[in-house]
């Protein structure tokens, strides 16, 4: 399959996976190696930063792995800046995934807050790949500002509920210049193929996978459909048909004209 | 406008009526419902759901396992003080009890620490009395400066404060409020609280409401049961939360459902609820509620607890002492309650990873708050 670049790291795998829900450790480093995720988020709330010893940290250390610390629990763009620099220092990592939601209901993300933030860790020299509600114009508001990649979500996080916002998703591939990566609402391994095959760079699944009684073969399931998916997308696809195609067309008298 | 309008609206009689009178049908659609409304919750702990316990509880572990995953985050009480300037019937820390009154020392607070922190805890929950002079707003706020840097997550059960002393607590970083109303019934609530500031009942009421304008990250309520009728003291706690969630929607909730234990004095449970029923009424606020945290500390037994992993449940104690300075000298001063579980914290994560679930230690840090 061909390769994704995003900013100084190039990936085979289109699938971006989390790290969060899962039954053990060990359970999710397995899940993880078999999905063939290379680059995996992780909650810097979770991580044990101050010993250096982070059981979670050891089993997320699978060669060919990159870590992307997210800032989930963050209110606002002053904590997320905060969060991102302590994150960078502890986990060695410039890469981010920011995730601003002061709602912690929906954990829907607060765009303006976002943006903010977005404008400054740039600045500081992060590779950032924020995490929006799918906004076309929000998504270009980024990239001017130099996001390395959007993440646009396909419902709310950990919903299960699939593409619902296909039409925006479809304007986003269309107009980026960064890669789009689906994040949030990915339930099935059929809704990861759909967003690859709407043109989606990769997507990223947690709950789905880590939440399966079986992740490992989950994770299996994924990379499949998110191979398949991106495969549909560079063989292009016929067009939709409602009717089926008249065998006898009527203009067909003008040919002999 | 506060809850206090909100609650004035209802009579009680007239809620624990009508969750009498709710019929097998109002089961079947709340439990068919993709956003339960109040009603519907009424219907769910009702004596007509009854019947439908075991399809609620395969619900609530559905729904806890999409939100929360295969976790089970950890928690342990930290007694600092058991003076208290209230005449609560039913607590053994009742002013009119004749203990002996402790308020931890620095060097204590420490000692306990480090053995909590050995036991492999970062998520501590500070408890006092409420006693102004010996663990009022000052002593409250030393320790949350002496214990900031040693846990990632530090939650408080305290006497109620005013807006300006819950902010100066979030800069401090405090996470976690809890604060039971113990019972929702404003007319039978003075018989349980008739001594000290605890007896004005509103002003326990309008609590969280304070708690949601200082901004703290998570706020806990919930009712004591044992006092009054728990089918409407809990709808009430439910009223609560959806009120709170409406207004200070940037908060996290939190419930937990502490059932009366024996303890120093005479006071006998009013209402009982028994293990069927406590079961049924997390699985209802499970459906009604699905990012709520639900939390089941030491008071229930090790069987119970077992069970309860999988049907809702977010949020556990483990080798709880409810004394304070219980961890470096057990069994020297008076308790609270008496655990039902005594089990070290080490074997209780065994029993949740046995369960095929992660016992989640840290889930917070102390940087968030700047």
């Amino acid at each position: 399959m061909d390769k994704l670049t995003i900013a100084d790291k190039t990936f085979t795998s289109r699938l971006f996976t989390g790290s969060g829900k899962f039954a053990s450790n060990q359970t999710m480093q397995d899940t993880i190696t078999a999905s063939g995720s290379e680059l995996v988020t992780v909650a810097l709330k979770r991580v044990d930063v101050k010993t250096g010893v982070d059981d979670m940290l050891q089993h997320l250390n699978i060669p060919g792995v990159h870590l992307l610390p997210n800032t989930s629990g963050v209110r606002n763009a002053k904590e997320a800046v905060f969060a991102a620099q302590l994150a960078r220092e502890a986990l060695g990592t410039n890469w981010l995934k920011l995730e601003i939601h002061p709602d912690p209901k929906y954990l829907l993300p607060d765009g303006e807050e976002t943006l903010k933030a977005c404008t400054e860790l740039a600045k500081l020299g992060f590779v950032v790949l924020p995490y929006i509600h799918a906004d076309p114009v929000l998504c270009k508001k980024l990239e001017d500002v130099g996001a390395a990649a959007v993440m646009p979500l396909g419902s709310p996080i950990g919903s299960n509920q699939g593409i619902k916002t296909r039409e925006f998703i479809q304007i986003i591939v269309e107009q980026s210049n960064v890669p789009v990566i689906v994040d949030a609402g990915i339930g099935v391994p059929s809704h990861a193929a759909e967003a690859m095959e709407l043109g989606a760079d990769a997507v990223l699944v947690n709950t789905a996978i880590a939440v399966a009684d079986d992740p490992i073969q989950m994770g299996r399931a994924f990379k499949m459909a998110v191979e398949a998916g991106r495969m549909a997308r560079l063989s292009g696809p016929g067009a939709v048909r409602v009717k089926a195609e008249a065998s006898s067309p009527l203009t067909s008298f003008l040919n002999e004209m | 406008m506060s809850f206090k309008q909100v609650h004035q609206q209802y009579n009680w009689d007239e809620v624990q009526n009508s969750i009498l009178q709710k019929n097998s049908s109002d089961v079947e659609r709340a439990l068919q419902s993709a956003a339960p409304t109040l009603e519907d919750f009424k219907a769910l702990i009702s004596p007509a759901a009854e019947p439908y316990l075991e399809q609620m509880a395969q619900k609530s572990h559905q729904l806890t396992l999409k939100r929360f995953g295969k976790t089970m985050q950890m928690y342990i009480p930290l007694y600092l003080s058991n003076e208290c300037a209230n005449g609560c019937i039913y607590c053994g820390f009742n002013c009119k009890n004749k203990i002996n009154r402790v308020t931890l020392s620095k060097e204590e607070i420490l000692q306990e620490a480090a053995i909590i922190k050995e036991m492999g805890f970062e998520h501590v929950l500070l408890v006092t009395g409420e006693h102004p002079k010996a663990c009022g707003i000052d002593y409250i706020s030393e320790v949350v400066d002496l214990l900031r840097d040693s846990f990632a997550n530090i939650s408080v059960e305290i006497a109620p404060m005013d807006v300006p002393d819950y902010e100066r607590m979030q800069q401090k970083g405090l996470n976690t409020v809890y604060i039971y109303q113990e019972t929702y019934n404003k007319a039978r609530y003075p018989i349980y609280h008739p001594k000290g500031k605890k007896s004005d009942f509103n002003y326990r009421l309008e609590t969280p409401d304070r708690l949601g304008e200082a901004e703290i990250h998570r706020i806990g309520v919930g009712c004591l049961l044992g006092l009054e009728d728990w089918r409407t003291d809990t709808f009430f706690t439910a009223l609560h939360l959806n009120y709170l969630e409406q207004k200070y929607w940037k908060t996290k909730y939190s419930i937990s459902f502490p059932r009366l234990r024996p303890h120093a004095g005479s006071f006998e449970p009013n209402s009982i609820v028994n293990d069927k029923q406590l079961v049924q009424l997390i699985c209802a606020y499970r459906i009604f509620n699905q990012e709520l945290e639900i939390s089941l500390s030491t008071r229930e037994n090790p069987v119970f607890r077992n069970n309860m992993v999988k049907l809702g449940v977010t949020s556990m104690s483990a080798g709880s002492k409810t004394e304070p300075g219980g961890y470096a000298n057990p069994d020297k001063e008076l308790k609270q309650f008496e655990v039902s579980d005594s089990r070290s914290s080490a074997e209780v994560s065994q029993m949740i990873i046995a369960q095929g679930y992660e016992a989640v230690w840290k889930d917070w840090d102390a940087c968030f708050t700047v």
